[in-house]
């Protein structure tokens, strides 16, 4: 591959892309920095008060629930997600126009309206009108405004629904990416279905794989709307996310100063995710990156031990 | 010989089956995963008080009332309207400004570049919660409350960063010597852009429409916050009637097909580029 030019007059076709996130980003988070260092009493009334809002923050024990409640939420997402996305697209349709079909089909959930998709939970839940919730009801008590058990269930499964898809067309991308002639090799070696997935299918997949985690890890942790919609956050707090108590905390009982230093602390945390996911990611395309990493060396080791039929596959493949 | 070339047949038998047998089991499963969305058309079939007498499985009397309603009523049919403005207007903005930085990553090394495409993509992985009462000010100084400029301004925030993300994805399949034959046959960089370079990455900025297109279309935080009557998008309207005393479960349930409606027609028209745009773009 050869090399990009150096040529620094690019800034002149990233400027209009600075201006708008200047406007859209740099400009508010000033504003978010501003309220979160002074308690403003009024127009004219402010009090400089350094990093007390941010120790509330640290301290308040709602937040610290939510934080805790939304993590568990975002990894069990991702355990329930990551396979299951990755069992179905595997079951795709692979060309014609049923792969077509199959397509359109998967990728509804993704375009629906996310108030829609809890609109469309709430009324599938109910125990009088929902379907869903009428046949749940038949086989188990189910009632999600008074149980704390089937609230968290109902939303784990709704955003499974809803985002189970993105997770599938990722990797069906992956896998449409993937030579016809590798499988032949496969087929050839006779090599099992979990060979030809642990050693054709996975490592092609690493990176749309790292790109599932990373959009599933950040959406679920940012995510509001749908379970706004079908609980409201309860019963109690048992399905409040941390969006959900921020936007109480800044619209609802307009606690601008907590509320501002919560949002840098939230988007901070999430900043420093998406940087380790970054590097993490761009880490084989980097020049003079390190070749042999542990897991590499395992890899090595493992490759020795392999039985005779997978390494003449390796061998096919490359 | 004949041995093997019989068990190779049987071989084949036994896997065209499995093919079907999975095959089988994925519309099995799409179907499972179809019954919400088929069971919120069911519902906007139906009129309120029959969905509230009778549970029934299959609507016993299709009433297109609820639709009827949606297409009268200035105030729902106003605000997806409203919705399909901003969300349009969001589209080209972001193609608009990102074609040309997307080009400029994916051609050349300037000073601070990765830095710059970092801090951009971070934009993407903002909560929308942060922004919400800066956004409030924000735009209210700027006279930009309440109108369909400001919601589209506002999308941008996480949508330019995509846009960026996925073009220079599909900029950098089109090898450079491209570049480099049309400066030596005289074109101008403009001309070379709009008519040799656009052209070869079209299904690529399609892709990237569509995602441009539904992201904006599915938030609905945002948008809710910087509009008030002028510009108010679907998703609020729908909101504020779940609040109101007395649901319309009907009138609910039809608002919320017809917002499905403009994602499925997006996605079948760009159905053949989608998976292409996830393995390039990398969305």
């Amino acid at each position: 591959m050869d090399a990009k030019r150096k040529n620094n007059k690019a800034w002149f076709l990233v400027l209009p892309v600075v201006f708008v996130v200047a406007f859209t980003a740099i400009i508010p988070l000033m504003a978010v920095a501003n309220y979160s260092l002074q308690d403003i009493q009024g127009a004219d009334n402010r009090i400089f008060v350094g990093l007390d809002f941010f120790k509330r923050v640290a301290t308040d024990p709602n937040i610290q629930d939510a934080f805790a409640r939304n993590l568990t939420l975002s990894m069990q997402v991702l355990l329930i997600q990551i396979p299951l996305g990755i069992f179905l697209a595997r079951l795709m349709p692979k060309s014609g126009w049923k792969a077509s079909a199959a397509l359109v089909v998967v990728a509804i959930p993704l375009i629906i309206p996310w108030n829609v998709v809890g609109t469309t939970w709430r009324i599938f839940t109910r125990s009088d009108i929902g379907l869903g919730g009428v046949l749940v009801n038949k086989f188990t008590d189910y009632n999600l405004s008074e149980s704390t058990f089937d609230a968290w269930v109902t939303i784990l499964v709704m955003d499974t629904w809803h985002w189970t898809p993105l997770v599938t067309l990722l990797v069906y991308a992956g896998l449409r990416s993937i030579p016809q002639a590798y499988y032949q090799a496969a087929a050839i070696d006779g090599a099992s279905a979990m060979a030809v997935f642990r050693f054709v299918e996975l490592p092609k997949l690493k990176r749309v794989l790292m790109i599932a985690l990373l959009l599933r890890f950040m959406d679920s942790f940012m995510m509001y709307t749908e379970p706004f919609v079908v609980t409201g956050g309860g019963p109690g707090s048992s399905t409040q996310t941390l969006s959900i108590l921020l936007t109480t905390i800044a619209i609802g009982q307009f606690d601008i100063g907590v509320a501002g230093a919560f949002s840098l602390m939230y988007f901070l945390f999430i900043q420093i995710f998406s940087f380790l996911f970054f590097t993490v990611l761009t880490l084989d395309e980097r020049p003079g990156a390190t070749k042999v990493t542990p897991k590499d060396k395992r890899k090595l080791r493992e490759e020795k031990e392999e039985k005779p039929v997978n390494s003449k596959l390796k061998k096919v493949l490359k | 010989m004949t041995t093997m070339i019989e068990t190779s047949a049987a071989g084949k038998k036994i896997s065209r089956f499995r093919i079907d047998l999975r095959s089988w089991l994925f519309w099995l499963i799409m179907a499972v995963w179809a019954l919400p969305v088929v069971w919120l058309v069911s519902m906007s079939l139906r009129d309120n008080a029959d969905i509230l007498s009778s549970f029934e499985v299959i609507p016993s009397k299709i009433s297109l009332d609820s639709y009827a309603q949606f297409f009268a009523d200035p105030s729902w049919i106003g605000s997806y309207m409203n919705s399909i403005t901003y969300t349009l207007l969001n589209t080209v903005l972001s193609l608009l400004v990102a074609l040309p930085a997307a080009y400029a990553f994916s051609r050349y090394t300037f000073s601070g570049d990765k830095h710059l495409f970092f801090w951009l993509l971070t934009n993407r992985m903002a909560p929308a919660a942060v922004f919400l009462l800066p956004f409030f000010q924000l735009y209210q100084a700027v006279n930009l409350f309440d109108t369909a400029l400001g919601v589209a301004l506002a999308h941008m925030l996480f949508n330019v960063p995509l846009a960026v993300w996925i073009l220079e994805g599909f900029m950098s399949g089109v090898p450079k010597q491209l570049d480099e034959i049309a400066e030596v046959d005289g074109y101008k960089f403009g001309r070379f852009f709009l008519t040799i370079f656009i052209p070869m990455i079209r299904s690529g900025i399609g892709v990237t429409a569509f995602f441009l297109f539904m992201f904006s279309w599915v938030e609905l935080l945002i948008a809710r916050t910087i509009t008030a009557t002028a510009a108010k998008p679907i998703a609020a309207q729908m909101t504020r009637t779940v609040s109101a005393s007395g649901l319309d479960w009907s009138l609910l349930s039809a608002a919320g097909v017809m917002t499905i409606i403009p994602g499925v027609i997006v996605i079948w028209f760009v159905r053949n580029y989608i998976a292409k745009g996830f393995a390039l773009g990398r969305v």
